[in-house]
């Protein structure tokens, strides 16, 4: 917050232009992209700042399919973030043709299907490195590797992965990186677009020259500047996630599972997130248990339909395979660095009494 | 984050009347666990027909537990006539309101009063049983009940049909058939419809697109929700070439979903002319 204040209140010049006023801004956003080119491992010329990790997502995947127009096929996954999927499935209205390949009961890719799918028309494949609901950790650079052979772009979307597993994209053949700021403790109203060196990629805003006329418009400088920070931040403390946090995610887990009958946890146990645990309490929905955790100051978040007021709960649990009774109930609960222990053992010990206490509302359950 | 009245939330936190009556007169139960709501509603009458009981259990989000526990506030002291004119309407206003998406919670607590209200009439014998056509085939929603949600909400969209009944909801396949029923009701007052037009004399070009319009719009969600896909591959005259993917490539019903549904759905809303055939090999 310190970092990003003085440009609301003095450092208001703007980027582009000639006066010294603005050219303080400009290096603060040259350093900014520094900070993100160190968390990532690529050059500083590799990152475009856009306006959120959606717009990432609809630029990488537009941006190719109009590069590279002889190519008509397009190979993403059944639990892709809607920001990927929307995007995919708009232009299997245009001609298209959108693979989306499955997944298993514990949420890995299906990678036969992928390899058979893969072939000289396929123009990209968009895959993201870790799944938002469950934590599942794809194999993203076996299949950058596969998606490389064959010429196609590759595209992952890295909202999720950015921050909690260490990254050097100049070792990788991914093409195209999505990062949305706020899931890096940066602002709301932020996110890059890495592109790889030599990736051809058409604009999908237009009218600027900024960010080297691949993303026109006026920087969000605030966000850029915070966002550089909380690279810089993640970086430093990278080692932390696969420790401190993934014990307070196994405690937080372990704790849940022993004191709560009937819940069971969503998603591949071995590769996944450190921050991230999924689970499913049966016979109860998700909303209620939210608003009961409110109650207690706990945020946490469902898969259930009646969170999001659609009808259907998650598409990534329903591609799983997970029946509808527990996806219903499902909770995703996100650690990160700054929780403590004390508040995993204050969830832990809240979780019982709600759950049981909604239990004896469900008819599903006998007196 | 919804916004809930204080009145939604009192009656979530604190609950009223759970559990199941003793050796009920009435029972109504509705929604499933696949659906992300049910409501079981027991209540007993006292020597002079009204209500002096009423209990529910309820599997559902925080609008769904409060729309049951004001419903069994609401009856308690009614005689059965009274109840029987109880509407979604009144559990909705009694709560101050639910948000638009939510309606469809006091609609189950409206349907489970009724199919108690059956249940007692019949004495004891007759479960609720779904009446006329299914709509909706993801949540078994049926012609009766949209025509219902209409009327007494007044209702002039899918969208809004969506909200109070959730026909609509899943697939999306039978949004145009929600549209006719709104339209048969609503007569005037619909605003236009979203549904493609029925073409008189097209030009090729035309034809062609809202053949794709009709696939993308009409046919493609039915066969996702199945796990299935369609491609349209080409269209000379009137005939038209498509391939199925997914699901629906292996599936021995695909002929039949190439007539019924995909041929149906194209004469229906482009040209009652069209011939739909397989391409023979994948493309």
């Amino acid at each position: 917050m310190e970092e990003i204040k003085p440009f609301f209140c003095e450092l208001y010049g703007n980027p582009s232009s000639m006066h010294t006023f603005g050219g303080q801004v400009g290096i603060r956003i040259r350093r900014a992209r520094e900070q993100v080119a160190a968390l990532l491992g690529c050059e500083a010329g590799e990152v475009i700042f856009t306006g959120c990790g959606t717009e990432s997502d609809n630029n990488a995947i537009n941006g190719t399919l109009v590069s590279l127009p002889n190519r008509r096929k397009i190979i993403t996954s059944r639990v892709e973030h809607p920001a990927v999927l929307a995007v995919c499935r708009e232009w299997a209205n245009h001609g298209y043709t959108v693979v989306e390949t499955g997944v298993d009961k514990h949420g890995r890719l299906d990678m036969n299907q992928l390899e058979d799918e893969l072939n000289e028309d396929t123009a990209i494949v968009s895959i993201m490195y870790a799944n938002n609901e469950t934590g599942t950790i794809f194999p993203i650079e076996k299949i950058a590797q596969m998606v490389k052979d064959k010429g196609a772009v590759f595209h992952t979307d890295a909202v999720q992965a950015v921050g909690k597993i260490p990254m050097n994209l100049s070792r990788s053949n991914i093409d195209l990186l999505s990062i949305s700021g706020h899931k890096l403790h940066a602002p709301k109203g932020i996110g890059v677009l890495y592109v790889r060196k030599g990736t051809r990629l058409a604009p999908f805003m237009l009218g600027g020259h900024q960010e080297g006329g691949r993303r026109a418009g006026t920087e969000n400088v605030p966000g850029i500047v915070g966002l550089g920070k909380a690279c810089e931040l993640a970086a430093q403390n990278i080692n932390d996630e696969d420790t401190r946090v993934m014990q307070l995610r196994d405690r937080l887990e372990n704790g849940i599972l022993k004191s709560c009958p009937d819940c069971l946890v969503n998603g591949d146990k071995e590769h996944r997130l450190p921050n991230t645990s999924n689970i499913s309490f049966e016979f109860i929905e998700g909303e209620s248990i939210l608003l009961m955790l409110d109650k207690y100051g706990i945020c946490a978040s469902s898969g259930s339909a009646c969170t999001s007021g659609s009808l259907e709960p998650s598409h990534v649990l329903r591609a799983m395979g997970v029946p509808f009774t527990a996806a219903h109930g499902s909770i995703r609960y996100s650690l990160s660095r700054y929780n403590t222990q004390e508040e995993v053992d204050y969830t832990i010990d809240k979780m019982p009494g709600i759950v049981s206490r909604l239990r004896e509302l469900s008819p599903f359950i006998a007196k | 984050m919804w916004e809930y009245t204080d009145k939604v939330r009192d009656h979530f936190f604190n609950p009223r009347n759970v559990g199941e009556v003793e050796n009920p007169d009435g029972t109504g139960e509705v929604g499933s666990l696949a659906c992300g709501d049910a409501l079981k509603l027991t209540f007993k009458l006292d020597e002079n027909g009204r209500i002096k009981e009423a209990r529910f259990k309820t599997f559902g989000c925080a609008s769904a537990i409060a729309s049951s526990s004001v419903l069994t506030e609401i009856i308690k002291g009614m005689t059965i006539e009274e109840a029987a004119k109880v509407t979604n309407k009144d559990i909705a206003d009694y709560l101050g309101g639910l948000p638009e998406q939510k309606m469809h919670c006091s609609v189950m607590g409206r349907e489970a009063l009724e199919a108690a209200i059956e249940n007692y009439r019949t004495g004891g014998k007759v479960k609720h049983e779904l009446e006329g056509k299914v709509v909706c085939i993801c949540f078994g929603v049926t012609e009766n009940e949209i025509e219902r949600v209409i009327k007494e909400n007044n209702l002039t969209s899918v969208e809004e049909v969506t909200n109070y009944c959730k026909a609509g909801g899943g697939c999306g396949g039978c949004k145009g058939e929600i549209e006719k029923i709104i339209q048969r009701i609503q007569g005037a007052k619909i605003k236009t419809s979203a549904v493609p037009r029925k073409a008189g004399k097209l030009t090729n070009i035309q034809k062609i697109q809202l053949i794709q319009q009709t696939i993308n719009e009409q046919i493609r969600p039915a066969l996702r929700a199945d796990g299935g896909d369609i491609e349209l591959i080409d269209v000379d005259g009137n005939k038209v070439i498509v391939a199925l993917r997914g699901m629906c490539a292996q599936c021995k019903m695909a002929g039949v979903t190439m007539k019924d549904v995909v041929e149906a759905r194209l004469r229906e809303f482009v040209s009652s002319e069209l011939i739909v055939e397989e391409a023979k090999e994948s493309a």
